[in-house]
């Protein structure tokens, strides 16, 4: 299973890795933070952690479903 | 001979002749030459080719010193050394391109906003175009910051038979480099002198420059106790050092009743003018000054206590001559003589004033 | 590709406050990030690597990175880039720009550095504003568009940036959204291969100023915008000029080979040229 970060710190809640998910893994909390709502859900594509503005999410891939020929951004 | 080796420009007379001889000779002497495409971008690629190690230049007059005036003042701020010489033509706005002015003394040193010191050289012959050009660029080096070659138009073209020194003995200074290793570099410490090392870009020194005020690291900074150190730090690594500034030549002024205080085309009338009053009987002398700003407070403040009458004149509507009556606060008689026709001072002009002073 | 927390420990300056100081959901931000991910797929020294800025929000970038970076004066970038290419050709020269910054005060030395050929890697963040001074209009503001300093609607119609660069001779012209990150990272790679002057267009969201208009999640729905608003350049060259109009063109708009100013200079050193 893929993994998704998120570190509060640096994360201003601009809500784009929520909105822009292609597959609803996030949403947000009380406080308007991103947090994994569906954990088994996600793809690991990373275009959340590419479209944060902040470098403040990450995503661990699963790296046997990702072998490393995998690992760069698709066209 | 000072180590020159890229020159950007853009054409301006009375400046372009110089532009030519660099598109000619920095070529054949494995140096960079560039015309950009007007003289703010002329300073902004000489400010970026010394960021990367060359010592740069950029020549122009009146029209081009105004637009340049930006980027002095961000050399002046990040402390990237660069020559610009500055050959003066009357102002304000197109003027007069092709006659010679002295119009641009306070330009050079007010013309870029926000407080900040400024060197400025003004030879009045072709050897001391040599001289001092090779001196700006030393002191330019030395201290991290440019420095304006003030020149009329008349010294500017100007032909006269000289004695090239030997490269051997022209002494050539080089900007500070850090002796510590990159991950100790503290791009805008003090080392003491009040000029810190520079690294030039792609030496292993990665550091941050910017026209904003900025701590020791060179990073963007508002806090009051930066700031000022900063603003400090900029002024007193030259004033720390105005006693090495002060080039002048005085002549017969151990007994002068009148002394001139004059720089440029003028000073060379001044000293004809002064022979002939010699000659005539009057006690007359003349200091000629070579490095315009810092101005010689402290010389010019004991030429003013010995002399009597101090004339100082100019081709222009008194710039310098405001200087020395600041100086002065009373001490002595401070007369003018001014010409904003477009015209050079003459000899004959000088003396004739000399004369009316004298009786 | 790896991690941004890779990117964060080698390229962010870690003497410098995160997180930066752009507005939540800034289109800026992930610009750098896709900036520093192709400088570390490059495998670029990061002491051969200049970043130059001019100013405006898009001029903080550099002061982040830990590359040799140099924020200039504003409109001024490519003047500064020009000078240090010129003088240590082994650098890799990047400049980075805002809209008002390479278009309005800066649009001559832009032109011209795209006419001269140097080789340039350089990025214009399109937010259609000018940002830092607080939202008035710049030149790629649309027509009619309501800003600080058009409250009447703005009478000038706005720059085509990339056919801009593409008249004046850039040799790489490409234009892509912050929504659209592989497009943009793709780009960027390219200007950074570019024997010349390269230049991308990346249109971005200023949340702050134009993104007042855009109800209460304004970097959601500006990045909608790009998104549904963004063709590609095949899918545009099959549209009419009528059919075009107020679409995004994304893509490369422009590959070619030309001299460089430092190729013809070299040429001229190696004569050994006699008066
Ligand atoms: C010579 C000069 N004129 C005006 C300014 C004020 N100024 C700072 S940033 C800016 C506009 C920035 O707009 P843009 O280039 O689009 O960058 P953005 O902030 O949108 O990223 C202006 C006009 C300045 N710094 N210098
Ligand atoms: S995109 Fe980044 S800053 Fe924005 S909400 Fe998500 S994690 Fe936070
Ligand atoms: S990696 Fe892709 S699928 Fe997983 S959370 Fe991020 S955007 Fe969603
Ligand atoms: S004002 Fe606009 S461009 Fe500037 S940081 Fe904020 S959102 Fe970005
Ligand atoms: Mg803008």
């Amino acid at each position: 299973m893929n993994k998704v970060e998120i570190y509060r710190g640096w994360c201003k809640k601009c809500g784009i890795c929520i909105a822009f998910c292609p597959e609803a893994v996030l949403e947000a909390d009380e406080a308007l933070y991103p947090t994994v709502k569906d954990p088994e859900k996600c793809n690991g594509c990373r275009l959340c952690e590419m479209r944060c503005p902040d470098f403040a999410i990450v995503v661990y891939r699963n790296e046997e479903s990702y072998p490393e020929t995998d690992s760069s951004p698709g066209k | 001979m000072a180590g020159c080796c890229f020159y950007a420009g853009y054409p301006i007379t009375p400046a372009t002749e110089i532009m030519e001889i660099m598109a000619r000779d920095l070529p054949r002497a494995g140096g960079i030459f560039i015309q950009m495409e007007d003289e703010i971008a002329s300073l902004g690629a000489v400010i970026g080719a010394s960021l990367a190690g060359a010592k740069s230049m950029t020549a122009t007059s009146g029209p081009g010193f105004s637009l340049m005036q930006e980027h002095i003042g961000f050399a002046c701020m990040a402390e990237v050394p660069c020559v610009i010489a500055d050959i003066m033509r009357a102002g304000p706005s197109t003027g007069l391109p092709t006659q010679a002015s002295q119009s641009d003394v306070m330009q050079a040193r007010w013309g870029t906003h926000g407080d900040h010191p400024i060197i400025a050289l003004a030879p009045s012959s072709v050897y001391e175009c040599l001289e001092l050009t090779v001196q700006a660029f030393n002191l330019s080096e030395r201290y991290r910051t440019p420095i304006i070659l003030l020149i009329d138009e008349a010294v500017a073209h100007m032909r006269e038979g000289i004695v090239l020194p030997s490269p051997g003995d022209i002494e050539i200074e080089e900007r500070p480099h850090p002796t510590v290793p990159p991950e100790w570099y503290i791009p805008y410490a003090d080392p003491g002198t009040g000029v810190p090392p520079m690294s030039a870009f792609g030496d292993g020194y990665r550091y941050h420059v910017t026209g904003l005020y900025h701590d020791v690291r060179g990073y963007p900074t508002i806090r009051a106790d930066e700031v000022e150190p900063l603003i400090h730090r900029l002024f007193s690594k030259i004033s720390r050092d105005f006693d090495h500034l002060q080039w002048f030549d005085s002549y017969y002024t151990e007994d002068a009743r009148i002394t001139v205080i004059a720089y440029g085309c003028v000073s060379r009338a001044a000293l004809r003018a002064i022979k002939e009053a010699r000659e005539k009987g009057l006690k007359v002398g003349l200091i000629k000054l070579k490095v315009i700003w810092p101005f010689m407070h402290c010389t010019i403040a004991k030429i003013l206590e010995n002399s009597p009458k101090v004339l100082v004149p100019e081709i222009n509507f008194g710039q310098i001559s405001r200087e020395v009556k600041r100086v002065n606060q009373g001490k002595c008689e401070v007369a003018t003589l001014n010409k904003v026709d477009g015209t050079i001072l003459t000899p004959p002009e000088i003396l004739r004033k000399l004369e009316e002073m004298y009786s | 590709m790896r991690e941004t927390t890779h990117l964060v420990h080698k390229y962010l300056r870690s003497s410098k406050r995160f997180p930066h100081i752009w507005c939540a959901g800034c289109g800026i931000g992930i610009f750098m990030q896709s900036l520093i991910r192709v400088i570390d797929q490059k495998e670029y020294s990061k002491d051969d690597v200049v970043l130059i800025s001019g100013i405006g929000c898009s001029g903080r970038l550099p002061v982040y990175v830990d590359f040799n970076t140099l924020h200039t004066t504003h409109g001024r970038a490519l003047t500064f880039a020009t000078g240090i290419k010129l003088a240590k050709p082994r650098l890799k020269v990047i400049a980075i720009m805002g809209d008002g910054d390479a278009i309005a005060i800066g649009g001559n030395h832009f032109i011209h550095a795209a006419r001269r050929n140097v080789e340039i890697a350089s990025f214009v963040i399109n937010n259609q504003v000018y940002g830092m001074t607080g939202g008035q209009c710049s030149p790629t503001t649309p027509d009619g568009t309501i800003t600080a300093s058009s409250p009447y609607g703005n009478l000038e119609p706005d720059f085509n940036i990339c056919r801009l660069a593409e008249a004046a001779g850039a040799t790489f012209v490409g234009r892509a959204t912050v929504y659209h990150t592989r497009l943009l990272e793709q780009l960027i790679g390219k200007a950074f291969e570019k024997k010349g002057f390269a230049m991308v267009e990346v249109v971005s969201q200023c949340v702050t100023y134009p993104g007042r208009t855009f109800g209460p999640d304004p970097a959601v729905a500006m990045m909608k915008w790009q998104r549904d608003n963004s063709i590609t350049v095949a899918q545009a060259s099959k549209l009419s000029e009528a059919e075009r109009q107020g679409k995004i063109e994304i893509g490369i708009l422009v590959d070619k080979e030309r001299p460089t100013y430092h190729e013809e200079y070299q040429k001229l050193l190696r004569k050994k040229p006699k008066v």
